[in-house]
């Protein structure tokens, strides 16, 4: 026990507690005393205090250590290289300084770039910066739509860290078939992970093996197919839709008798888009049945006469009896017997007419819109480019008066049956013909960077809106849309419409220079996406 | 070898009572402006003709008029702590007491900032969790020490008044012999101050082996004014300043550009960590922590918090509670993945607290020798 002379001359010989409790009570009511009785003063206490503290900082020992973590596996892609670590540490740092809100300047908005810098880096197949996991997992915490990207790139590393850490439980759960990609080489443990495994292990594990060896696959699935539970059946039938072939068909066939009516539905779904299989043949005898050309008159036309009833067969091929309210149940049914109908039976049905020949022949009673319908979901769901295009019809018609459907989820939906390219110049000359504003979701199935004709095609448009003297947050969604998908190489053309132009008559004021500002932006973002390309196209110079 | 510590210094002589009203402090005052007035005299150099001596002159009045406000704050802080300690620690705890702002203000008042930054912090122990009354007393303890080592200040050796004095808050400008050599920057951060931002620059020398802090403020909105980035090298001298164990310089003439290279420095175990703590204590009693390079550990979790754990002997230094809630704490666990790391900070009575790692060759992390700033 340490004695400390005192100021007072008195020495203090007191435990540290002794000094604590006298001092927090106070020294009038609990004094303390030296060995002689004699009451210590407050500043001799203070100076047993001092002694005593800097004596036990002074003595402090290191502590015996707990036991360390189990090293994180190895990750053995190339590391990335150095400019291309500073711009994701610069990307991740605007995403946490966002204040979120307020109107959008002349810089680039790099929280935007994050998606496409990850799947460009993925594409290389470099491994993540160590020190920049902690702001990746964030990042990913934060929004979902990053979660597979991140998960992919973070790696191994990346899931050793967030074991470590309960804010980021999320990656574990995530059963991303990027991030954990099963061992498929050796039979015995593919075999004992299928039938010891967590949900999330098998769909992954039978995804990887469809994408190897699909008839493996569906062995595997076969293997366990009847004890396995309801909504289980349904995700794991739904992994065979890659890798469709007619050697899926007797397995499916079999599952339209499932006990899940899902089941059943997904089934027929997967059996009518192989044009070969027995469904198909038998959902093409009764939709023939209803659909038929008329030759009265001279001239082709389609005469539809709707199925009366909706019989056991066709509720065992998945016809869904029941319409959603407000439809009547014959077009329904039709609808539906359509839509699973393999397309080629109709050229063989009206004397070897094409697509577009046939989505131009009138049609009787008001079936147009009913059989167009079906038609268009037939053709997303056979995934035919010859109807498609049909259905779509020349890029200048007006959407109303189109072959097929105004809707555009359900033109984006044909538009992506299509080659990239097509899809481009489609949507090019939509755009040239009638402007932006229904181009959103139309643009948003083009595959990116931008073919040049869609490009111009979508520059030249925001050109037009803005000598038209409108707001250019009226077309933010398309703007930001360009900002990440036009190829970066046209950022020289477009800094030409940098510039503050004279206001037009009738403009809304001030927009001149909000539109400037919303071209030097374009530019500006697109040099970035540039430079990112090109830092990660250095080669693991890291 | 060992000097005797500012304790026994400032305890030992007995005697005079803190508490006395009268001419203690007045002479001790008087002894101190012995100490003080030795700033500009000598930056006189060549003549000093009767205008630089009247100039000194008027120099020494102003600062012995300092000192003696200083001694004043003190005195009154003296005060106001055996008051404390009369009516119990447990009021200080009570929401809505306002004695450490008020005495803070009063320290001000008595330009002793030094003082005042110890006394505003004590404002925020009773709010610190479990165990706040101990803490609170050893604060008070310390700042009774300073209090009690400036008003005898004549009586200590000349590094223990410096540092008294430094802590006090009287700046003293550097003037020790310069030291040029090869300094790796280990670490950079700001700390808001109040209005003003202060920046702290962790320097190591490459041939003269010591840790070396650079201080620099930036006014509200400005940036500190030095701007080297963790991990360049730049061959320069410094200066060190009084007091504190030497670990405060300032930065003279720089030779040539930084250059980013660099290997860690070498590192030492947790138990040479504490022992430098420990050693520091003895030349400034009021350091809270000491800088210190790890060798070799590796982050581990441990109960609520996080462990620095040495592979070659199992000895460990618990992560500083500051430190935890820190981004830099998940990098460093990143950064080591499960592996051994040299890790830069400071080590004290709160533990350790990283400031910056490198990884060892062929690990995973960043390139081998390559600095990750922490803070």
């Amino acid at each position: 026990m340490p004695t400390t002379v005192t100021s007072t001359g008195a020495p203090v010989n007191a435990s540290w507690e002794d000094l604590v409790s006298s001092a927090v009570l106070g020294t009038d009511r609990r004094p303390l005393r030296t060995e002689e009785g004699a009451a210590v003063s407050p500043s001799a206490l203070l100076d047993a205090a001092a002694a005593h503290t800097v004596r036990r900082r002074a003595a402090l020992r290191p502590a015996v250590g707990a036991t360390l973590p189990a090293p994180a596996p190895a990750d053995l892609r190339p590391p990335l290289p150095d400019a291309a670590r500073r711009r994701l540490a610069q990307l991740l740092a605007d995403r946490s300084a966002q204040p979120g809100g307020g109107r959008r300047g002349s810089a680039p908005d790099l929280t935007e770039l994050i998606p496409q810098w990850l799947a460009s880096a993925g594409a290389h197949g470099y491994r993540a910066p160590a020190e920049l996991l902690p702001a990746l997992l964030d990042a990913a915490r934060a929004r979902t739509d990053l979660r597979p990207h991140v998960l992919a790139f973070a790696g191994p590393r990346g899931l050793w860290l967030a074991s470590l850490n309960p804010e980021w439980r999320f990656a574990l759960r995530a059963s991303s078939r990027d991030a954990r990609r099963p061992d498929t080489s050796d039979p015995a443990a593919v075999r004992r992970l299928w039938q010891e495994g967590l949900f999330a292990e098998r769909v992954a594990l039978l995804g990887a093996l469809r994408d190897q060896d699909p008839g493996r696959a569906r062995s595997l699935l076969v293997s366990t197919w009847s004890s396995e539970r309801a909504e289980d059946r349904l995700m794991f039938l739904d992994s065979l839709r890659s890798g469709l072939s007619a050697d899926d068909e007797t397995f499916l066939e079999e599952a339209l008798a499932d006990r899940s009516r899902n089941v059943r539905a997904t089934a027929a779904e997967l059996l009518s888009s192989l044009p070969g299989s027995a469904l198909a043949r038998r959902m093409a005898d009764r939709a023939t049945s209803c659909v038929n050309p008329d030759r009265t008159g001279g001239t082709v036309s389609v005469a539809v006469e709707a199925p009366h009833e909706c019989d056991p067969a066709m509720q065992r091929d998945g016809v869904v009896p029941v319409p959603p309210s407000g439809r009547g149940e014959r077009s329904w049914w039709l609808g539906q017997l359509v839509e699973a109908t393999p397309l080629g039976v109709w050229r063989e049905r009206f004397g070897g007419r094409a697509a577009h020949e046939l989505v131009a022949l009138p049609v009787a009673d008001g079936w147009a819109g009913e059989l167009h319908a079906a038609w268009c979901r037939a053709a997303v769901r056979q995934r035919d480019p010859d109807w498609a295009r049909a259905l779509l019809g020349a890029p200048s018609t007006p959407p109303a008066n189109g072959p097929g459907t105004a809707s555009p989820a359900e033109r984006s939906k044909l538009l992506a049956s299509l080659p990239p390219s097509e899809r481009a110049l489609w949507v090019a000359g939509f755009i040239a013909a009638h402007g932006l504003s229904e181009a959103f979701q139309l643009l948003g199935v083009c595959s990116v960077p931008w073919d040049a004709p869609l490009g111009r095609s979508v520059v030249d448009a925001l050109d037009i809106a803005r000598d038209a003297g409108s707001y250019p947050w009226s077309f933010s969604g398309v703007m930001g849309l360009a900002e990440r998908c036009l190829n970066p190489a046209e950022a020289d053309r477009l800094a030409v419409l940098t510039t503050t132009p004279d206001e037009p008559e009738g403009a809304s004021p001030g927009a001149g220079g909000y539109w400037s500002e919303a071209f030097q932006r374009l530019v500006s973002t697109l040099r970035l996406r540039a430079a990112m390309d090109a830092e990660l196209s250095q080669g693991g110079a890291g | 070898m060992a000097p005797p510590t500012v304790v026994s210094m400032v305890l030992s002589h007995g005697g005079e009572s803190s508490r006395s009203d009268r001419p203690a402090g007045r002479g001790t005052t008087k002894r101190t402006t012995v100490d003080v007035p030795d700033e500009p005299s000598h930056e006189a150099g060549g003549g000093p003709g009767p205008r630089a001596a009247s100039a000194d002159r008027a120099a020494a009045r102003r600062a012995e008029r300092r000192a003696e406000r200083v001694s004043g704050g003190a005195r009154e802080l003296e005060q106001r702590l055996t008051d404390l300690l009369r009516g119990g620690l447990a009021a200080a705890g009570r929401p809505g007491h306002g004695l450490w702002e008020e005495t803070a203000a009063r320290m001000v008042d008595a330009q002793a900032p030094g003082l005042a930054g110890r006394a505003r912090e004590l404002a925020s122990i009773p709010a610190s969790g479990a165990g706040w009354p101990a803490r609170l007393l050893e604060e008070c303890a310390l700042l009774h020490l300073l209090d009690s080592a400036w008003l005898r200040l004549g009586r200590l050796p000349g590094p223990l008044a410096a540092t008294v004095r430094t802590r006090v808050g009287l700046t003293a400008p550097a003037g020790g012999p310069a030291v040029r050599d090869q300094w790796l920057v280990l670490a950079r951060y700001d700390t808001p101050d109040g209005r003003i931002v202060t920046r702290r620059i962790w320097l190591y020398g490459r041939n003269s082996e010591r840790i070396a802090l650079l201080l620099s403020y930036g006014a509200p909105g400005r940036a500190p004014a030095h701007a080297l980035p963790v991990g360049a090298v730049i061959d320069a001298e410094v200066t060190p300043y009084p007091g504190g164990g030497g670990l405060r310089v300032e930065l003279g003439t720089e030779f040539g550009e930084p250059v980013v290279t660099g290997t860690p420095p070498p590192g030492g175990t947790a138990a040479d960590a504490v022992a430098a703590y420990g050693n520091a204590l003895r030349d400034d009693p009021w350091l809270d922590a000491w800088p210190a390079t790890l060798r070799d550990v590796v982050p581990a979790p441990s109960g609520d918090g996080w462990q620095l754990v040495g592979v070659a002997d199992g000895s460990a230094l618990p992560v500083a509670a500051r430190a935890l809630s820190r981004p830099g704490l998940w990098k460093l666990v990143a950064l080591s993945g499960g592996g051994p790391l040299t890790v830069f900070g400071e080590c004290g009575h709160r533990g350790f607290d990283p400031f910056a790692a490198w990884c060892p060759e062929g690990s995973d992390g960043v390139g081998p020798g390559e600095a990750v700033a922490l803070i």
